[in-house]
């Protein structure tokens, strides 16, 4: 690991000064950066270690919830109201990593967590995310855990969380200090980036910027899901998932708030999926529909292929478990 | 500036890279706690930090100023053995025992998980308490890796514990 300065966040306005510097970077639970750090990925010039901030509470905020940016993600899965009302956010914050890495894992570290493609990791491989203009290893190279939509001739590269799917799936809202004090709120869908010809950039925050927290709308009911397809049953990244908050009136959809994991550099929510499915009486047919809807632009990169048909298959598995319509 | 390994005090590193899982094993010479892949990955390096289970390899020691760690060595002795200890000889939870201290410290915390009722992946019904079925130890057991394969050992030995414990 590089040599870097260890600066304990006192106060958030002189933390978002600190990271306005160079080479500084936040951390929280730190699982993924420290994991990157050994690897050189990153190689901060200083740490500043947000820990001390408080800001890990859980509160209800309005109808609503709001779960502060050191939330840990086993404080949140296990949070009685999360589990109650939002269980599609507790099934898949339970469905990734391990209660070790959950207990440090924080909501806005889950949040900025890089991506696990093996060339962006390797630092012997060219990346255009790691070191921008060095190519992508990814493109020619074998890319399975790769991206099937919204990829650029720069990145191919996947998010590979769970819980932020369901936090787009239930349209949450982040909010952020910026360095000079002020704060925003956007909602999460806009988060994220794709990676276009800045696939270094993953999301919209500034230098500067801290995440303080995470608000949940009213909550919907209905029935709600994570399915998450892998390569062992437990312990390893989506091949693909879908988060869903499903509600139904008279046999027909009222709600189809649907988010995809694995697929894409970004959570990937098509607006379009869920309204093609409001009104309609659920049925094979109709999620193949709402498959060629989501699937119209996918291409696949060789070992990845497999993923178009993984999502249409696995988006079908979910809505006939919701529904009840059988597969 | 101090952490707390077992019940005694050690001053944090003057290196910020000093891992907590290398502060341990160098600096307190505590050497039951295990680099295995020393990425977050197998389990090895297990220990509980205030209470709850993490992988000591992805965290910095000076990261822990004022926590309480308890490792393998202060679960039990050779003498009194802890309850997880003693079970996991009596069903040969183990071959060669590098990754034993991490199952152990990680099943230690998974079974006060289980008493405040947390859910898993493996859990039907996240609102109610879950029940530990031997599919709830497998899953919540997930990031404490075997190479031996002594998984049906480490889920006996588990069990017989969490059976006492209910």
């Amino acid at each position: 690991m590089k040599p870097f300065d260890y600066i304990r966040a006192d106060g958030l306005d002189l933390a978002a000064q600190q990271l306005s510097h160079n080479g500084a970077m936040a951390i929280a639970g730190g699982t993924n950066l420290i994991d990157l750090m050994k690897l050189q990925v990153e190689t901060p010039a200083a740490l500043i270690d947000l820990n001390p901030l408080p800001m890990n509470q859980i509160a209800n905020e309005g109808d609503g919830l709001r779960i502060g940016a050191l939330a840990s993600n086993t404080a949140i899965a296990n949070h009685a109201k999360v589990r109650a009302d939002y269980p599609v956010l507790a099934k898949a914050i339970l469905a990734g990593a391990t209660q070790q890495l959950r207990n440090k894992a924080t909501m806005a570290g889950n949040l900025c967590q890089r991506t696990r493609c093996y060339y962006f990791t390797n630092i012997d491989q060219p990346c255009n995310k790691r070191e921008p203009g060095s190519g992508c290893g990814a493109i020619e190279g074998i890319a399975k855990l790769h991206g099937v939509l919204g990829t650029s001739n720069q990145c191919i590269a996947t998010y590979p969380g769970d819980m932020a799917v369901a936090l787009y799936a239930l349209d949450a809202q982040i909010e952020i200090s910026g360095n000079d004090g002020a704060a925003r709120t956007m909602p999460l869908r806009e988060f994220h980036r794709l990676p276009g010809e800045t696939p270094h950039i993953d999301n919209n925050l500034d230098a500067g910027d801290i995440i303080t927290g995470v608000t949940l709308p009213a909550p919907v009911g209905g029935t709600q899901a994570y399915r998450k397809v892998r390569e062992r049953s437990s312990y390893a990244f989506a091949l693909c998932s879908v988060a869903a908050v499903i509600a139904m009136a008279d046999g027909r959809f009222t709600r189809a708030d649907l988010a995809f994991g694995a697929l894409a550099h970004k959570p990937w929510y098509d607006h379009r999926v869920g309204e093609m499915l409001i009104g309609e009486k659920p049925s094979l047919a109709l999620f193949d529909k709402a498959a060629d809807l989501l699937l119209e632009d996918a291409r696949g990169f060789g070992a990845n292929d497999f993923k178009i048909p993984l999502a249409r298959r696995t988006l079908a598995a979910t809505l006939c478990e919701a529904t009840g319509v059988e597969a | 500036m101090a952490l707390n390994i077992n019940g005694n005090s050690f001053d944090l590193p003057n290196d910020p890279r000093t891992s907590l899982l290398d502060f341990i094993r160098r600096e307190a010479g505590l050497t039951g706690s295990k680099k295995g892949c020393d990425h977050g990955q197998c389990g090895a390096c297990t220990v509980i930090v205030n209470g709850e289970r993490i992988n000591s390899c992805l965290t910095l020691a000076v990261m822990h100023d004022g926590c309480s760690v308890t490792t393998i060595e202060g679960l039990g002795t050779l003498a009194e053995p802890s309850a997880l200890q003693k079970a996991f000889v009596d069903h040969d939870g183990y071959q060669c025992g590098y990754c034993t201290p991490g199952q152990i410290c990680s099943a230690t915390a998974m079974l006060d998980e289980i008493k405040a009722g947390m859910p898993s992946d493996a859990t039907d019904d996240i609102t109610a308490a879950p029940t530990l079925t031997d599919e709830e130890i497998r899953e919540r057991m997930s990031g404490n890796l075997c190479r031996c394969g002594a998984y049906p050992n480490i889920v006996a030995a588990i069990r017989e514990v969490a059976g006492e414990a209910t």
